[in-house]
């Protein structure tokens, strides 16, 4: 809101307009500038860095592939090949890679809905609870949250392990049988998604419902009094009171975990580390890792897709964290 | 921690025991019959968060011959700091690098970050809170857009970057890598602390005669105090848990925390799994502390800007 307040004439509490004011922001003695030295100045280091780091990588990998750069024209030091769309059409016709992307978004949509609907049920929950109770759940989920996402990882894989783990002893003793004595829960893809689901909510969850807990606190209380006098059921009152007040967060966080779901990489990299079929189980990120150093060419263009489809999802984001910027 | 409690949940909540009003009265029985099995949910997804970590500091400080068993113990009644003594000393791997020389490795990589990319994203919230210029709008869309780029998509083009840059496998190239992936979030989120100190306050210093440089330091830097640890920690936490990249750019004796314990947990002989939950815990030690300090901050801040929006 006091965004756009130059520094010595806060008189005029305007916040809308773009225009540079014409009193440029004097310190002690005139200094009658045209050009915002001072802000570009203080931006300089983050620009040089983004522009170094992001954008001329970005554009570089949008070039190469384009060609058919390998390591060896790196090591001998030759130019590479323009080979038009030819990466592109080997990605996507020749390889695994279009099992890969559909893999990736079927995890993403069930690693969402179970995220976001887990979280709304959660926060309805800690809704309903007292005090005490609801620090209880808070310590849990914020554990839970900050575990390092490797250190989760590794510590999943270990209690659905083969031999020693917890979750095959559990199943032994409550079926009284010795059914799962060895069974071996990485092996199978199915099952590797299963585990792999079960640590990426886990540890999805919390955020999600913290946040629309802290969104659920802004529906006026009156409202929903008002809405249960009128006869509204609890189901009427989510879906007509409550969802309206926390549309914008639920987008919020769909749009984010949709992000973040897609961009997995740490949990299926260990996960796969530790007894699955790399071939079977990978999704986009562990896919690019996998192809390795070498056909640059190639690698770029799986890039470039990923940077649009991400960017696309993203879109949204930005949007709305605009909004928020002028409002 | 759960600081973002507006008034109206907690009316929601108490009253309704107190004041038997007709209307209050039904909805407190409707509401009351369920309170244990309310409670008892609360339960369950308190155990159901809390295993996987107790778990882990649970066989940390279990002895081997136990671990390995077919019956887990569920409470390190042989106490042992062995494994711990083993994650230290013990190198991920032949001719890799050991936990004391990763730690030292992540604190200097993370540390770096912090304080760089603190004084990048203080300078430019200023400048984007605090002047009105030609260009501060596409800057900030800027930022948003440079945010979303999914660095890990690049990794192969940033690798050959650092490689001509002869940074591979240095410490400082990995900085450079973490800096600019925490840069965007971090100036975003500072503007917002800079935005929230009103400008009257230094107006008013520099009528009290400060100049305007004393005004800054001596007013609005204090109130940005809180926002700067807080986005600090944040690029602690990303750096010192960031693997994709740590992964490919360090090798050998430079490994990170991150690739030591995948090295460490996935070594050819028979791993040691409590010298890997030794590892894991102190991995995520600092990491679940720091997270309590800047937890409320993280949803608080994208729960105000949504609903308002």
């Amino acid at each position: 809101m006091s965004a756009t307040l130059t520094e010595h004439d806060a008189a005029p509490r305007t916040p809308g307009p773009r225009p540079p004011k014409p009193d440029a922001p004097a310190a002690r003695g005139p200094k009658k500038r045209k050009f915002p030295f001072a802000p570009w100045m203080l931006l300089a280091p983050s620009i040089i860095l983004l522009v170094v780091m992001v954008v001329y990588p970005t554009i570089l990998m949008f070039v190469t592939s384009f060609t058919d750069l390998e390591i060896k024209n790196k090591m001998l030091g030759t130019p590479a090949n323009f080979v038009g769309f030819d990466n592109y059409v080997e990605v996507f016709t020749k390889s695994d890679f279009p099992a890969v992307l559909v893999r990736s978004l079927t995890l993403m949509v069930i690693l969402t809905v179970l995220i976001v609907g887990g979280g709304m049920l959660l926060a309805l929950l800690m809704l309903r609870l007292t005090k005490g109770w609801r620090l209880l759940v808070s310590v849990g989920l914020l554990l839970a949250w900050a575990m390092p996402p490797l250190s989760a990882t590794v510590v999943f894989g270990w209690i659905f392990d083969t031999d020693y783990g917890v979750v095959n002893w559990l199943l032994n003793t409550i079926t009284g049988t010795q059914d799962f004595r060895g069974h071996g829960w990485l092996a199978d893809p199915l099952s590797f998604f299963m585990v792999l689901i079960i640590i990426v909510v886990w540890q999805g969850i919390p955020f999600a419902a913290f946040t629309l807990y802290a969104g659920l606190g802004q529906v006026p209380d009156e409202v929903l009094e008002a809405s249960q006098l009128d006869g509204a059921n609890a189901w009427q009152r989510f879906r007509l009171i409550v969802m309206p007040y926390l549309r914008n967060v639920v987008t919020a966080v769909i749009v984010l975990e949709t992000i973040w779901n897609l961009r997995i990489f740490t949990q299926v990299y260990a996960l796969q580390q530790q007894g699955g079929l790399a071939s079977e189980t990978n999704v986009l990120g562990t896919y690019l890792f996998r192809q390795g150093l070498g056909e640059f060419g190639v690698t770029a263009a799986i890039g470039v897709f990923m940077v649009i489809l991400l960017m696309g999802i993203s879109y949204y984001n930005v949007r709305s964290s605009l909004k928020e910027e002028e409002a | 921690m759960t600081t973002q409690i507006s008034p109206a949940v907690q009316l929601a909540e108490t009253p309704g025991r107190m004041t038997p009003g007709p209307q209050k009265a039904r909805r407190t029985h409707r509401r009351r019959a369920p309170k244990v099995v309310v409670n008892t949910v609360a339960i369950l997804v308190f155990l159901c968060s809390v295993f996987p970590v107790y778990w882990m500091v649970n066989m940390s400080f279990t002895p081997s011959n136990q671990i390995i068993s077919r019956t887990p113990s569920f409470f390190p009644f042989e106490f042992t700091m062995k494994n711990y003594v083993t994650a230290w000393t013990r190198e991920a791997a032949p001719g890799q690098t050991d936990f004391p020389h990763a730690l030292a490795s992540s604190l200097t990589v993370a540390l770096a970050v912090v304080v760089v990319c603190a004084l990048f994203a203080f300078l430019a919230s200023i400048a984007i809170a605090r002047f009105a210029f030609r260009g501060r709008y596409v800057f900030i869309v800027s930022v948003l857009v440079v945010q979303m780029v999914p660095g890990e998509a690049m990794m192969f083009t940033i690798y050959n970057m650092v490689d001509d840059w002869r940074l591979m496998n240095t410490l400082v190239g990995l900085f450079i890598v973490h800096l600019a992936s925490v840069v965007p979030f971090t100036i975003w989120t500072l503007r917002g602390f800079v935005a929230g100190v009103p400008a009257d306050l230094e107006e008013a210093a520099q009528i009290d005669g400060c100049t305007k440089a004393q005004a800054f330091w001596k007013v609005t830097f204090p109130l940005l105090a809180p926002g700067l640890v807080s986005t600090g920690i944040f690029a602690f936490i990303q750096s010192w848990n960031e693997f994709t990249m740590a992964l490919l750019l360090m090798k050998g004796y430079n490994l990170t925390l991150p690739p030591w314990l995948n090295s460490f947990q996935s070594a050819t002989e028979a791993t040691n799994w409590g010298a890997v939950m030794a590892g894991s815990t102190l991995i995520a030690l600092p990491v679940v502390i720091f997270f309590l300090f800047v937890q409320g901050r993280m949803t608080g801040g994208l729960v105000s800007g949504a609903v308002k929006g």
